[in-house]
């Protein structure tokens, strides 16, 4: 049963993955860019609430509804300042550009914090304490639920957002061919501005998920970053509730594979991230010629 | 009209390079034993950049994992080394090992593109890095020793290591430099400038990215050799660190994309701002990504493509340009 129990502990950690990837999602999916910033950009969220908590002395909660309309309009600012002057420069500008400003933001946050690892665990109450023990060894602590719960509430409310309202139709129109919907009278660049404040701020959203249920520090975010590229690509890249099935995957994949060895787990997530990349692209097949 | 390569500057410069070369080694009689450590950390930078060029520049391939290679490159040593073979040799085996490796990897990794290459190479390091920290005989993940170097005294130490990257650099350099003049150069410069325009035109695309995948496997194989003799204890967590792909992308960056000498300055670049600022921290990494960022925003050729293109400069062509009737030149 610690097998299955493995598994649902997978599924938890997988929704933090599918939270943290949702942003990195939207943005391929709008712009067919992959902001190599995005995971430092989560833990800088980590950092806002962390400064809020510590000058204010709320609960984590709060500070990270105050943090969130800061991250909106860092990610709008960040879209019309950078990365609108680097989608027009040709489809390896946005990586190198968005690589550069990962590693400006994580010594910033060497400057203005120490490395020390940090965690919001003990300001966010009982939540991250509280835990239930079911039939057959299962156990599901409070703030995995909770987690699931906000991924799959998150990923609904963007799939409403896009079917129903107006900048979502937009947004649709803008993904499917930019140079019509400009034609149509959609002003794009205001398109893709709300698109990466969207993203920034669900990016700041799992920047909070790490912070509360394990720890974080200036440099976190690169590994942020492949995870979530790896629960994108594992569901299939553009497809939103793909993510949400990608991040279970490898959230999965990491519990199963820490079973084997505790030191096995990271390594099982990018053995499956690896193999859907030699099935989807057929890779498989040139490996097989090779081999013969 | 008529089509040329040389000038009388470019002439003159590549005989220039070569004595430079011929100078250099000369250098272990000269100087003391720091000064040609240091030297030998600016010669590994040239041919990580030139590497990284010859994969982005060229084959359009933008990878933040090249410290797979890098990492392979130092274990290598450590293991052939372990295994009782003479260290100089041992180096030799492990870039081939890094070369040999790169193959297999080239067969899936040249299917993705963009940021799924960038990302998929990434993955492949962060993999080697796991690998090599489950295992105890390569010191897990407190880092090795490369204690066979003992057997030699410092200076001869020292000396040799740098001859050895010397020798890496000059025939990295040299084979793609003849690479890039011969005709799969045309196609590979033809892939630089529109890659779709290439293949329509009968380029086998992904024939010619592998082989600058594979050269590039060997040369930072070989730069992860170096290092590893360099300074005789590697770690994984900084061997295979991402921070090589961040030098790697600011040297070249800044020196010039896809211009061939403009890694080589950037290397320079990046060395002296290594020694000025020796205590490193972090204030000097945020003005690398920053300074990184803005060339890939606002002067993508960098500063070399930039004196190329105004001055009509070439130094070590490996291009053609157009000789005019009455002898003005213009960049073809």
């Amino acid at each position: 049963m610690t097998l299955l129990n493995a598994a649902l502990q997978g599924v938890f950690l997988g929704a933090f993955y599918a939270v943290l990837a949702c942003g990195l999602s939207i943005m391929f999916g709008v712009m067919r860019i992959i902001n190599l910033a995005h995971g430092d950009i989560a833990v800088l969220g980590a950092y806002v609430v962390f400064v809020i908590v510590e000058h204010a002395g709320v609960s984590a909660f709060i500070a990270f509804a105050a943090a969130l309309p800061v991250m909106v309009v860092l990610g709008y600012v960040l879209q019309i300042t950078l990365l609108e002057r680097s989608l027009k420069a040709g489809i390896l500008t946005p990586l190198l550009a968005t690589f550069g400003l990962s590693i400006v933001i994580q010594n910033l946050l060497q400057l203005a914090f120490s490395p020390d690892v940090q965690s919001l665990g003990g300001s966010a109450g009982a939540l991250t304490t509280s835990s239930w023990q079911l039939a057959g060894g299962l156990s599901v602590s409070a703030l995995g639920l909770v987690v699931l719960v906000v991924a799959v509430l998150v990923f609904g409310a963007l799939q409403l957002f896009l079917a129903r309202t107006r900048i979502g139709w937009m947004m649709r129109a803008t993904a499917e061919d930019a140079d019509a919907a400009e034609l149509v009278g959609i002003n794009s660049r205001s398109v893709y501005a709300w698109a990466t404040a969207m993203a920034v701020a669900i990016a700041a959203l799992g920047g909070f998920f790490l912070a509360i249920r394990s720890v974080f520090d200036p440099v976190s975010g690169p590994t942020q970053l492949i995870f979530a590229f790896e629960a994108v690509v594992i569901g299939g890249m553009g497809s939103l509730w793909g993510t949400l099935l990608g991040g279970i995957a490898l959230g999965v994949a990491q519990t199963l594979g820490a079973q084997v060895h505790p030191q096995f787990a990271v390594m099982a997530g990018h053995l499956l991230f690896l193999i859907v990349l030699i099935v989807r692209f057929g890779g498989g097949r040139a490996v097989l010629r090779a081999a013969r | 009209m008529k089509v040329a390569r040389w000038t009388r500057t470019s002439k003159l410069f590549t005989g220039g390079t070569a004595g430079v070369a011929v100078a250099l080694a000369c250098i272990p009689l000269v100087f003391e034993s720091d000064v040609v450590q240091k030297l030998t950390t600016l010669l590994i930078l040239v041919l990580l950049a030139a590497m990284w060029n010859a994969l982005a520049g060229y084959g359009g391939l933008l990878s933040v994992g090249q410290q797979a290679f890098i990492g392979i490159g130092a274990y290598g040593t450590v293991f052939f080394a372990d295994q009782g073979v003479t260290p100089y040799v041992a180096m030799i085996l492990a870039t081939l090992l890094a070369g040999a490796i790169s193959l297999p990897i080239s067969l899936f990794a040249l299917r993705l593109r963009a940021a799924q290459f960038a990302i998929g190479m990434w993955v492949i390091a962060e993999v080697m890095s796991i690998i090599v920290r489950l295992d105890q005989n390569l010191g897990a993940g407190t880092g090795i020793s490369l204690i066979q170097m003992n057997q030699y005294e410092p200076n001869f130490r020292q000396a040799y290591t740098f001859w050895l990257a010397l020798a890496f650099t000059a025939i990295f350099l040299v084979a793609l430099f003849l690479l890039l003049r011969s005709p799969l150069g045309t196609s590979l410069q033809a892939i630089r400038d529109d890659e779709d325009a290439a293949r329509s035109l009968g380029v086998r695309v992904a024939a010619r990215k592998r082989l600058l995948f594979v050269l590039a496997g060997f040369g930072c194989g070989a730069a992860g050799v170096l290092i590893v003799a360099n300074t005789l204890f590697i770690e994984p967590g900084s061997v295979f660190s991402v921070q090589w792909s961040a030098y790697m992308i600011f040297m070249v960056l800044v020196g010039g994309l896809g211009t061939f000498e403009g890694p080589i300055i950037g290397a320079i670049l990046l060395f002296a701002i290594q020694t000025t600022f020796t205590q490193g921290g972090p204030w000097y990494l945020v003005g690398l990504g920053a300074t990184a960022a803005l060339f890939a925003l606002a002067l993508p050729r960098g500063l070399w493509g930039t004196v190329e293109e105004r001055l009509g400069l070439r130094l070590l062509p490996v291009g053609y340009r157009v000789v005019g009737a009455k002898g003005e030149e213009r960049a073809a």
